[in-house]
C-alpha cells in the first residue's frame, strides 16, 4: 500500500518505521527541516519537506495514488485539514487522524474523517488500567461506539462473589465473556461460579457501564 | 444581529468595532488577552479569552444564539475547523472564514463554506492599481 504520513514527530517517525518494516511504501510530509534531516538519516529518503495541508505539496507527493493518509501532527486542526484535503481533492480512500483533544472526536467523524485515534484517551485508558483501586477499566470501544469491552475486578466482599453466573443480575446488553481467576482464564457457562478477586472481561453498552460496575462489585 | 468573531487581530478588531457601531451584539474571542488592546474604548460587546476551535469556549461566547460567525485568526486551519464547528455542530446561519492559501480556499468553498482569501483579493487589488 502507498501510505502518506503527515507529521514527522515521534508518532509519525515510529509509525512510518513500523509501516516500512511491514513492506508498505511510505512518504512522510514534515515542515521542519531538522526533523526531515533526522528522519532521512534513520529511515532513508522517505520524507519530503512541506506542509501536508497544502494541496500543492500533496499533489507533488502523488497523493492521488495513495491508499491511505494518516495525519499525526500535534495540532488537531492541521490533522483535520490534511485529511479533508486528501479526501476531497485527491479522493484518498482512507484517512486517519490523530486527535489530541478528545472533544474533537465527534466533530472529525461528522466531517468525514474515516478513523480517529485520540492519543489523550488512549493514555488515560492505559493509566486507568494501572490504577489498582479502579474496579472497572475500559479495554476497547467497538467500532461505532455502541458497545465496549471492559474489565472488572470482583472485590473480596462483592455480593455476587461465589454466585453462579446465571444467578447474577446484569444490566441489559451486558455479557461476561471471560473470567480470569485463580485457575486461569475461562469462558464461563451459566453454572460457573464467580470467584472473588477474579477479573472478568465483559461486553456492555457505555450507558450501562455504571450499572454493570455496581452489579459486579456489589456497591 | 448576534455575531461571534474568532481572532482579535487587526481585521477581527476592526470588524468587531464596525459591527458594534452599527448596533449589533458582538462577542469576540482570542486566546491572547493582549489582543483586545486593538478594540476601541467605545466597544460595547464582549471580549472573551478562549479558543474558537473549542466547543465550550464557543458556547460561552453565545454561539448557540449567534446569527453569524466569522473566523479570522492567523491560522488557516484553525479558521477552517472553527467555521466547520459553527456550521455543522451549532448550525449558525451565516459562517464566514478567512483562508490565506488560495488552493485551500477554493476547496473549502466547493465544500460549502463561505470563504475569503485575502491573498487573492489583495493581489487583484494591487494589480488593478498598477495597471489602471
Amino acid at each position: 500500500m502507498y501510505i502518506i504520513v503527515v507529521g514527522g514527530g515521534k508518532v509519525g517517525y515510529y509509525l512510518s518505521k513500523t509501516l516500512l518494516s511491514e513492506g508498505h511504501e511510505v512518504l512522510i510530509l514534515e515542515k521542519d527541516a531538522k526533523k526531515c534531516e533526522a528522519i532521512t538519516e534513520e529511515l532513508g529518503s522517505v520524507v519530503v519537506r512541506g506542509d501536508g495541508c497544502e494541496a500543492r505539496t500533496l499533489a507533488d507527493a502523488g497523493t492521488e495514488r495513495a491508499d491511505m493518509l494518516i495525519a499525526v501532527t500535534n495540532e488537531d486542526e492541521d490533522n483535520l485539514v490534511a485529511c479533508q484535503v486528501a479526501k476531497n481533492k485527491f479522493k484518498v480512500p482512507r484517512t486517519i487522524a490523530r486527535i489530541n483533544n478528545p472533544k474533537n472526536e465527534a466533530l472529525f467523524k461528522k466531517l468525514g474523517i474515516d478513523v480517529t485515534v485520540s492519543s489523550t484517551n488512549l493514555i488515560l485508558e492505559h493509566i486507568e488500567e494501572e490504577v489498582p483501586t479502579h474496579p472497572l477499566v475500559h479495554l476497547l470501544t467497538l467500532k461505532g461506539g455502541s458497545l465496549e469491552i471492559v474489565e472488572v475486578k470482583i472485590p473480596q466482599n462483592s455480593s455476587v462473589a461465589g454466585k453462579r453466573m446465571k444467578e447474577i443480575d446484569l444490566p441489559p446488553d451486558s455479557v461476561i465473556c471471560l473470567m480470569i481467576g485463580k485457575w486461569g482464564a475461562q469462558v464461563p457457562s451459566g453454572d460457573t461460579i464467580l470467584e472473588a478477586e477474579a477479573k472478568v472481561i465483559a461486553v456492555t453498552r457505555p450507558e450501562a457501564e455504571e450499572a454493570l460496575r455496581a452489579a459486579l462489585t456489589g456497591s | 444581529m448576534n455575531v461571534v468573531i474568532m481572532g482579535c487581530g487587526r481585521v477581527g478588531a476592526q470588524l468587531a468595532a464596525l459591527l458594534d457601531e452599527d448596533g449589533h451584539k458582538v462577542a469576540i474571542l482570542d486566546v491572547e488577552p493582549y489582543s483586545f488592546r486593538r478594540l476601541p474604548s467605545t466597544f460595547q460587546g464582549a471580549a472573551l479569552v478562549g479558543d474558537g476551535t473549542d466547543e465550550d469556549s464557543l458556547k460561552r461566547a453565545g454561539i448557540e444564539e449567534a446569527d453569524a460567525f466569522v473566523a479570522v485568526t492567523q491560522g488557516d486551519n484553525r479558521n477552517v475547523m472553527a467555521a466547520q464547528i459553527a456550521k455543522h455542530i451549532f448550525k449558525v446561519p451565516k459562517v464566514v472564514c478567512r483562508i490565506y492559501d488560495p488552493l485551500r480556499e477554493e476547496m473549502y468553498h466547493t465544500l460549502g463554506l463561505e470563504t475569503i482569501s485575502p491573498t487573492t483579493v489583495g493581489a487583484r487589488l494591487l494589480r488593478d492599481v498598477i495597471v489602471s
